[in-house]
């Protein structure tokens, strides 16, 4: 429950299979090597001598924010394309050669980033650094290929958007919260943009931007670090360093009062999403927002399921969210789906209800307590999983320096019932929100009855 | 045999050898040294010792699922799991949530068909408040009438929602015209209606009937010893007492063998589709050749011929996959997918002619050998982490499993022939008789008369 809302917003935008753990935080003391090949590829090898599996992550800086207006979709489709081969691995090759060895891969994309992952055996650690440096210079990308898979990731945004109306309010919400920034289109890119975009287009990204020093490599387990960083360094060392990448540099303007969007679609029933522009880790108010959407959101007895769920009884499910790890300021944010028969207003307001509570009255100092020990807690089980410490290592280097990750519970720690009251007042402000609410219509032609027919012939 | 295959069996062989190696040898640290005790109450309790971190995982199944609940009161099972934390004889709903997550820790637990689960996750230094929490909500639970009008409202509320979602009314037309009034032909939430027939005195039955000690089995995963385990036992579980009239008659499975076709229009991009028909119990012998044929069909991801042909050659669908669901007494084999509305028939021809093909003709050796070399290697991401350890045990335990089943598994695996792939796929896929459901926009489907 918890962590279901927790994540909300990153699932909503990565489009592998994986989800990250924003809110969690590195390092139980494991050794962490780190070293910039000569051609800029920053590696970092974990070792972890309790941990059972072996991972290999390699990120790069080509998340959709990098796109160009048209062509939207371009980095998720290109993470796709990575998986039909080069010259030396035929299509599909690399998650059948990784299969074979009793391991898994995928590879999720961001607004900020794209990863590509495997999971398997320490021992076997030598074909993630053979097949991803190859397919780092190497990759093909047949047209015929690009058209087929561009069939896919429609297929993919239909499922993922267009047939679910509360991800349709989410994608709304945030390219009505944003006028200027890149955040401001989806992940999977618009479907007309989808079908605009051609090979050369990913080609030309592809050859920019999947280059060494655009990339790092997260590599880690029980692993015998000098000998996997001098397989690293043959294979990838040799990749010449690609053209300089120029920081992206845009602002949004500020927001000069409340917007509204709405969503009228088939569905069961009215869902409300809220959000509010907050700044990300670099700035100190970060902590106190994190720990203020546990005390709002951290479970059952925390004030959001308590007022709305348990004693008012107006939501099926509401709760608050905030991700400080997005690269640039990004949102804290509130919803709830209404119970049959209640109002999505009412449900609305309660959720503005306990945001005014806050500013009126600092929480007690139990809350807060209890808020830092569930955040302090969930960084100590996530470590259980050596996928989700390389994840947190990445997700912060990815930020612009792992070692915030190591500042981070500190940070938490230092935070106290005053901060959250202010935070609060500073940044959960009306004419900052912007708000999406689902209205469910329902189908009068169809009917959800099954109509069951019945016919003896085989096939 | 020619060369090729024999030394490919060599290379399977050292592959196994070397996950064998991999998963008992105690340098590696993998966790999985497991105590298993019968306690004089009844209860199996199964400790495996980790200490890579100060935390504890506590799983404990209950033959309590939804086979043990009449049908006019489907949702009784998981009503009851689900109300467990909402209040017991010394703490209200609000203490046991306040008191647990104060700590960071968490506690629930959750309806199931074949047994019901309840979970416990704390940091080291709270074991104690955890096992007195676990304690509290397994034996004296009281069910109060607030909490469970709040419940039965919620949980009609998620139904509702859930309509939404396609696959799930795909999912519920499917089990339900496959499994008919057998349990596992309905929700494990039951509906608005059978959740409406539950009072509160059915809710205390039900719990005083199973929630017994000889009906569980409870495995503890984490930053702790044998001894602390069984002395945490003393303190709050020695008062919880066996029971002997239980109930254990279980309802009898008879899977529908027609040909049937099921469409729900609702106003959607894509064609959800689900086909199949009835599988096979855990316990069938055939389960690991069954493993192996379904993952080279379309269990195994990309490595799949589903996936290959209706994804990667035809660009018709994001994902699609074939699963044997396995339960007690019975299970499914089905296939699901999604594709827009206009290319369902097209998808649903290039499925029923991959079930045709590996129906009729071998597997080739190198598929074979692929879903083997996965099937063995990929076992330790199962038990990866204490949480996983601590549900696998478990359902070790209920599914009659076998303590060395870590060491069995591989060898059953590597043991599947190429004429078992064959055999299995002749005998459990049928392309005659089974269940199609599609939740689609019904007009632009266009469903072919012969799949009606």
């Amino acid at each position: 429950m918890k962590k279901t809302i927790l994540f909300l917003l990153i699932i909503y935008t990565l489009t592998g299979i994986s989800v990250i753990r924003v809110e969690a935080y590195a390092s139980k003391g494991n050794a962490l090597h780190e070293e910039t090949l000569s051609n800029g590829l920053k590696v970092f090898a974990l070792k972890d001598p309790a941990a059972t599996l072996a991972v290999f992550q390699i990120w790069y800086n080509a998340g959709s924010i990098h796109e160009q207006i048209g062509k939207t979709g371009l980095s998720h489709l290109l993470e796709h394309m990575m998986f039909k081969g080069t010259p030396q691995y035929g299509p599909k090759e690399f998650s059948r050669i990784i299969k074979r060895a009793g391991g898994i891969d995928n590879a999720g994309t961001s607004k900020d980033y794209v990863y590509y992952f495997q999971k398997l055996a320490p021992d076997r650690l030598h074909l993630s650094i053979e097949l991803e440096s190859d397919r780092m210079r190497n990759l093909i990308l047949r047209p015929d290929d690009t058209i087929s898979e561009r069939d896919v990731v429609m297929e993919e945004r239909r499922m993922r958007y267009e047939d679910d109306p509360q991800r349709l309010v989410y994608e709304e919400v945030i390219a009505a919260a944003f006028k200027n920034h890149p955040y401001r289109w989806p992940v999977i890119g618009w479907m007309s943009d989808l079908k605009a975009i051609t090979r050369d287009d990913l080609l030309k990204y592809y050859k920019s931007r999947y280059v060494p020093n655009n990339a790092f490599i997260v590599v880690g387990g029980n692993i015998d670090v000098e000998s996997v960083m001098e397989k690293i360094r043959n294979s990838f060392g040799a990749i010449p360093i690609g053209p300089e990448i120029k920081k992206l540099d845009i602002e949004e303007p500020e927001q000069l009062g409340e917007r509204r969007v709405f969503v009228k679609k088939e569905a069961e029933l009215p869902y409300v999403l809220s959000v509010y522009k907050t700044p990300n880790i670099f700035n100190e108010d970060s902590y106190a927002l994190d720990v203020l959407s546990m005390v709002l959101s951290g479970g059952k007895s925390a004030r959001i399921y308590k007022s709305l769920i348990d004693e008012q009884h107006i939501a099926l499910s509401a709760g608050a969210g905030y991700s400080s790890t997005y690269r640039y300021p990004f949102v804290f944010y509130f919803y709830g789906t209404a119970l049959p028969g209640k109002k999505i207003e009412d449900v609305e307001n309660a959720l503005y209800a306990e945001i005014d509570r806050i500013k009126k009255e600092p929480p007690s100092e139990r809350e807060v307590l209890k808020a830092k020990n569930q955040i302090e807690a969930d960084f100590i089980m996530s470590q259980d999983s050596i996928y989700y410490q390389a994840m947190l290592i990445a997700e912060f280097e990815m930020i612009g320096d792992w070692r915030l990750k190591d500042r981070y519970l500190d940070g938490i720690r230092a935070v106290t019932p005053e901060d959250l009251q202010r935070v609060a007042k500073k940044y959960l402000i009306k004419d900052k929100r912007t708000v999406g609410t689902l209205i469910p219509l329902k189908n009068t032609d169809s009917k959800a009855v099954p109509r069951v027919t019945e016919s003896i012939a085989g096939h | 045999m020619n060369i090729k295959n024999i030394l490919l069996k060599k290379i399977i062989f050292a592959t196994v050898i070397i996950n064998l190696f991999f998963i008992l040898s105690p340098h590696q640290t993998f966790p999985l040294d497991v105590k298993r005790k019968v306690l004089d109450n009844g209860l199996i309790l199964l400790i495996s010792e980790r200490h890579n971190l100060p935390v504890v995982k506590v799983s404990l199944g209950i033959n309590a699922g939804n086979l043990m609940e009449p049908a006019e009161k489907a949702g009784l099972s998981s009503l009851v799991a689900s109300l467990l934390t909402d209040g017991t004889a010394s703490r209200t709903a609000e203490q046991i949530s306040e008191s647990i997550e104060f700590v960071g820790g968490s506690i629930g637990a959750s309806g199931g068909g074949d047994y019901n689960s309840a979970s416990l996750s704390v940091l080291k230094k709270d074991i104690a408040l955890g096992f007195e929490l676990l304690s509290d909500i397994i034996l004296h639970p009281v069910f109060p009438e607030d909490e469970f009008e709040k419940k039965k409202q919620r949980v009609k509320g998620s139904l509702k929602a859930r309509e939404e979602d396609p696959d799930f009314l795909a999912s519920r037309e499917f089990t339900k015209t496959l499994f008919g009034d057998h349990p596992y032909g309905r929700l494990i939430s039951g509906t608005a209606e059978t959740i409406d027939n539950i009072k509160r005195e059915d809710l205390i039955e039900f719990h005083s009937t199973y929630y017994v000690p000889e009906n569980s089995v409870m495995s503890v995963v984490g930053d702790i010893e044998p001894e602390e385990v069984e002395k945490l036992f003393d303190t709050y579980f020695s008062k919880w007492d066996t029971k002997t009239s239980m109930n254990t008659s279980l309802p009898q499975l008879e899977a529908n063998r027609k040909k049937q076709t099921i469409k729900i229009d609702k106003d959607l991009t894509q064609a959800t589709v689900r086909l199949g028909h009835v599988g096979v119990s855990r316990d069938n012998p055939d389960y690991y050749a069954i493993s192996v044929m379904n993952y080279i069909l379309g269990g195994g991801g990309f490595a799949s011929r589903l996936m290959q042909n209706v994804r990667e050659e035809k660009g018709l669908v994001y994902d699609i996959s074939s699963y044997f669901n396995a339960d007690r007494q019975g299970g499914s084999f089905q296939v699901t997918f999604q594709t827009k509305n206009e290319s369902a028939n097209v998808a649903i021809e290039e499925v029923l002619e991959e079930i045709k093909k590996i129906r009729n003709n071998p597997v080739t050796d190198r598929e074979l050998a692929d879903a083997k070399a996965f099937l063995t290697g990929s076992f330790p991401m199962r038990i990866e982490t204490s949480s996983r350890i601590a549900n696998f045990l478990v359902a070790v335990e209920f599914y009659d499993l076998g303590v060395g089943y870590i060491d069995d598994y591989p060898v059953f695996i590597n043991n599947v022939l190429k004429e078992d792939v064959l055999r299995v796929a002749k005998k459990y896929l049928d392309l005659g008789q089974f269940i199609l459901v599609v939740v689609a926009n019904q007009d632009k489907a266009g469903l072919k008369d012969r799949f009606e």
